[in-house]
């Protein structure tokens, strides 16, 4: 039985929906209330206020500039705004809910959420957003263990999140492919870097549920998924569940499960019969927002560049290619360092390669293994943190390629050096001394020394055409990747032809 | 001045003023008066002697030093319903489940008051969480009618009104969501207005049905009431319900005109034949007045007390949602409790109308039959509303007795919880269209009080206030219960 290999068998019969939470961390305070909107770093129950805690008679309050992020990511993602907004309530008890309701929004009687009706395209395909609605975080519960006792008699509630401005993004359920949902998922995280509203490297600050079905089979809701990067993970294992089920003619029932991020598996946390009436109903404390005809346009005029438009902008202004566009942009931070770069030194196609192919490697450990398996990085981690190569050393490093001071290689082992010390690059040359050589006597002399330890390698050269570059390969090695690879290349096969 | 007690509002602000007695002369008297009557009628469930004492002290001094920094409300012993925050005073809603809760925060009307120079005297009685048009669904017991102890004081702001009547207080705020100042305020022979919707802010006022209620203030002469509504009213940032922007609305006494009235006639004839009688005789005293009065209809009156029920119940089942006792609440361990389990314990504390309006409440709300239920009573409240504004195109005013029966016996009506809510027809209409509404003294039946229920369009306070002067000008006895 074959769990395996489901990664290949996606047709179009598999059916998958995001639920994507992001919070508006940009913004100074809460969505109802004046409390800051940075709890991050504050004590447990420290950032709380008569309103976020729901204490009797207090009234909600509305951040305004709630309201036009939200409207930013609604337009960015393609979203119709009503002229008239309205807030919900969603009843259900949990501890983490001060009010025991939620303020949100809801367009089953009248479609008065902040953003309807929008789409996204991702490389050659596109996915139809339902509805994007602002509504407050709850709390947090925290799960104590002592070392001793597995589990506690007693779990803390952390109340500093509570009112939290979120925005939700459901997407009609136009995915069939995993990857898909991935590459989807890194555009989504790319507009909201570059609209500013979301610092996506804060932990919890993008969350993603999803539903998936195949054919014949009801809808399953995976929620508790810890980041974007494990999405595509839950999905691969809960399609490959569900088919497997279905080869054994089980029936898929409506469920809802959690992902298990330790043994990488779904698991069922409540059945549909179980599912919950929310008892929505409009909330009479906030009176209905009159957004007015000149809402969207308004906000319209305050967007930034957004990542589609800026990679149109790389490769018609820069000459950069699409496929080194698209990995820049991806990551607005790596964007960000390029233009950077190219202001202090003018020559993009040279910059955009160092960064895209060189300074990737030196990004943090986790990022960097992600980085070189995939060509569209999102990491949620700070990508240059800690590393000691800025803009400016990339700058001076093209420069002195472009101006045949040193080769490729020497650059390369310079970089190496300035991640380790932050030095100029041309403080290392100088030091090393690895200016490139064009000296042909100096390279003669190389390759005659190849060409007698090597004699085992020139008795195939006649055949094997590839002799002469591993040949120029201990050339290289030999003059410390000084030599001029051009005419280190022209001796080699003059002097192979020779032999011949 | 022997009985201090017993002045009007406005003549403890002239006395205190004129310094023919002290703030804390009147304190004492008003101390003494609680400390002889309150055991009978039960209208305060605290009494904040040291605060009340401390205030009229500071006032005191300011009448000596400096006096024009004294406030609008200077030295006036005023309660405040016990469902509207006071910074650390209990606030309790009459409920177990807010048993110990004290507030870190006073709501904006109480705030006013303070900043005026008002004295808190202490919290009153209510039915629980407001629900309730008897004061009798109290855990601490019905307050009782000052004027016959055996008799209900009408609710939900029971305690408001009987406070006043029977001068444990000089004024008071209470809450009506629909009819709760108004209700007491007639069962108890004294003045009570609930405002325009968005006229005085509900921050801190304890929630029960957030889209019909507000705060609103119970004197003894309309003049008393028009002054504190002078401090309570007006622009509030904590509140964006607020529908005016002016800070103070300035009501002016007395602006005398020739009112065009009409008498709303099924609600009239609907009532106890000895109250019907007196509010076609109101009539007849504002038409010798000039006046110019008719009878008319409201055709949507018959939809509005299921309107308001469904309404509010379904507000008020999320509203208390939020009382499981884990923020706040009463001491009750948790100790050896599942959350659910502890959270269901907890809530099981609720008194039995707070029970049943939850309950009916969840029922509304859910998505099998909102449309049917709590859909249709807002369209119904749209009609209204809607009839309405034609009709003060029409009238000025509308008149109609404040409640349909005299204060009935306690427990009477306490086991047939239909006959209870049937008793509010006359006074939801206010609440479900947001128009403001006033319960003027109107005479006496077998010694029980009867009042006569003014209403006005939105925002329309002034003519309010101009029609109940003109008719107290011409009915007011100076009575009151003997206790």
């Amino acid at each position: 039985m074959a769990m395996m290999g489901a990664k290949d068998e996606q047709d179009s019969s598999t059916k998958i929906g995001l639920e994507i939470h992001c919070q508006l961390t940009s913004l100074q305070s809460k969505l109802f209330c004046s409390c800051l909107c940075n709890y991050r770093d504050k004590e447990p129950n420290k950032n709380i206020c008569p309103i976020c805690c729901g204490l009797p008679g207090t009234l909600p309050l509305l951040n305004k500039a709630a309201l036009e992020l939200a409207s930013m990511v609604s337009l960015a993602l393609g979203c119709r705004i009503p002229q008239n907004i309205m807030f919900y309530r969603k009843n259900y008890f949990y501890p983490d809910l001060p009010k025991n309701f939620q303020l949100t929004q809801y367009n089953t009687y009248g479609i008065t959420s902040i953003g309807v009706n929008g789409r996204l395209n991702y490389g050659k395909k596109s996915s139809r957003i339902r509805r994007i609605q602002l509504e407050e975080d709850p709390g947090r519960l925290v799960y104590e263990s002592n070392g001793i006792n597995i589990g506690s008699s007693y779990t803390l509630i952390d109340y500093n999140r509570a009112g939290i401005s979120l925005v939700e993004i459901v997407t009609e359920p136009d995915f069939s492919d995993p990857k898909d949902v991935r590459i989807f998922l890194n555009k989504f995280t790319s507009i909201i870097e570059h609209l500013g509203v979301c610092n996506t490297k804060l932990e919890g600050s993008v969350r993603c549920d999803a539903n998936v079905s195949i054919q014949g089979g009801k809808r399953v809701e995976i929620k508790n998924v810890g980041s974007f990067k494990d999405v595509e993970k839950a999905l691969n294992y809960e399609i490959a569940r569900q088919k497997t089920m279905s080869m054994h003619d089980i029936k898929i029932q409506a469920e809802t499960r959690h992902w298990d991020d330790t043994r990488k598996v779904t698991k069922q946390a409540r059945t549909k019969e179980e599912e919950q009436d929310y008892r929505y109903f409009p909330e009479p404390d906030i009176p209905t927002i009159l957004l007015g005809r000149e809402h969207a346009s308004s906000v319209n005029v305050k967007m930034p560049e957004l990542p589609d438009e800026r990679k149109d902008r790389f490769i018609i202004n820069y000459g950069l290619s699409e496929h080194i566009s698209q990995v820049l942009i991806d990551n607005k931070e790596l964007a960000d360092f390029f233009e950077l770069t190219v202001k202090i030194y003018s020559s993009p196609k040279e910059i955009a390669n160092w960064i895209v192919t060189e300074l990737l490697r030196f990004a943090d450990d986790d990022s960097l293994i992600e980085a070189k398996m995939d060509s569209s990085v999102s990491s949620q981690t700070f990508l240059f943190a800690g590393l000691k190569i800025g803009a400016k050393h990339i700058a001076e490093l093209a420069k002195l390629v472009d101006s045949n001071i040193i080769n490729r290689n020497a650059a390369k082992m310079i970089l190496t050096q300035i991640s380790k010390t932050g030095e100029m690059p041309s403080q290392v040359l100088a030091r090393t001394n690895v200016l490139k050589t064009d000296d042909k006597n100096i390279i003669s002399e190389a390759v005659e020394s190849v060409f007698r330890t090597e004699q085992f390698a020139l008795r195939d050269a006649k055949n094997n055409p590839n002799v002469a570059n591993f040949l120029l390969g201990k050339v290289m090695k030999l003059t410390k990747g000084r030599a001029d690879p051009k005419i280190t290349l022209h001796l080699i096969k003059t002097k192979l032809d020779g032999l011949s | 001045m022997s009985k201090l007690y017993n002045l009007s509002a406005n003549q403890v602000y002239a006395g205190i003023r004129a310094r023919d007695f002290t703030a804390e002369e009147y304190i004492f008297q008003i101390l003494e008066r609680i400390n002889k009557v309150n055991g009978k009628v039960n209208a305060l469930i605290l009494i904040d002697s040291k605060g009340a004492l401390e205030k009229a002290r500071l006032v005191d001094r300011k009448v000596r030093e400096d006096e024009k920094r004294l406030g609008a409300l200077a030295g006036i012993a005023i309660g405040i319903k016990d469902n509207i925050c006071t910074k650390g005073l209990k606030t309790t809603c009459a409920s177990k489940l807010l048993e110990e809760y004290v507030p870190p925060y006073d709501a904006t009307a109480v705030r006013r008051l303070k900043d005026d120079d008002a004295i808190i005297i202490g919290k009153l009685n209510l039915d629980e969480f407001a629900m309730g048009s008897s004061t009798e669904f109290s855990s601490f017991g019905p307050t009782r009618n000052p004027w016959n102890i055996d008799c209900v004081a009408g609710g939900s702001s029971g305690g408001s009104a009987a406070s006043v009547a029977s001068s444990e207080c000089s004024a008071s705020l209470g809450s009506d969501t629909g009819g709760s100042i108004r209700c007491p305020a007639s069962f108890c022979s004294v003045v009570g207005l609930k405002p325009t919707y968005g006229q005085v802010s509900r921050f801190g006022l304890i929630p029960y049905a957030n889209s019909l209620e507000q705060i609103g203030p119970i004197g003894k002469t309309v003049s008393d009431v028009v002054m504190i509504m002078n401090t309570i009213a007006g622009a509030d940032d904590n509140d964006q319900t607020i529908r005016v922007t002016y800070n103070t609305p300035g009501y002016a006494l007395p602006s005398k005109r020739k009112m065009r009235i009409g008498l709303v006639k099924e609600l009239t004839e609907g009532a106890d034949p000895e109250i019907s009688k007196r509010i076609y005789s109101a009539m007849d005293l504002y038409t010798s007045l000039d006046c110019y009065c008719e009878e008319t209809s409201i055709n949507y009156v018959e939809y509005a007390l299921a309107s308001y029920y469904t309404i509010a119940m379904a507000e008020a089942s999320s509203n208390l949602a939020r009382y499981d006792n884990i923020r706040y609440g009463f001491n009750f361990s948790p100790d050896g409790y599942e959350w659910n389990a502890y959270f269901a314990k907890a809530r099981s504390n609720f008194g039995d109308e707070v029970k049943r309006r939850i309950i009916i409440g969840t029922y509304i709300l859910s998505s099998a039959y909102y449309g049917k239920y709590y859909l249709k009573a807002q369209k119904v409240r749209t009609m209204l509303k809607r009839e309405l504004g034609l009709l003060f195109k029409k009238y000025d005013i509308l008149i109609t007795p404040t409640m349909p029966v005299l204060p009935f016996k306690i427990g009477e009506k306490i086991r047939d919880p239909i006959k209870m809510f049937m008793i509010d027809i006359d006074t939801v209409v206010a609440n479900l269209a947001g128009i403001p509404s006033i319960s003027v003294p109107a005479g006496f039946s077998n010694g029980l009080p009867i009042g006569l229920q003014i209403m006005a369009d939105e925002f329309q306070e002034q003519k309010l206030f101009d029609a109940a002067l003109l008719f107290e000008n011409e009915t007011y006895i100076d009575r009151g219960p003997e206790l």
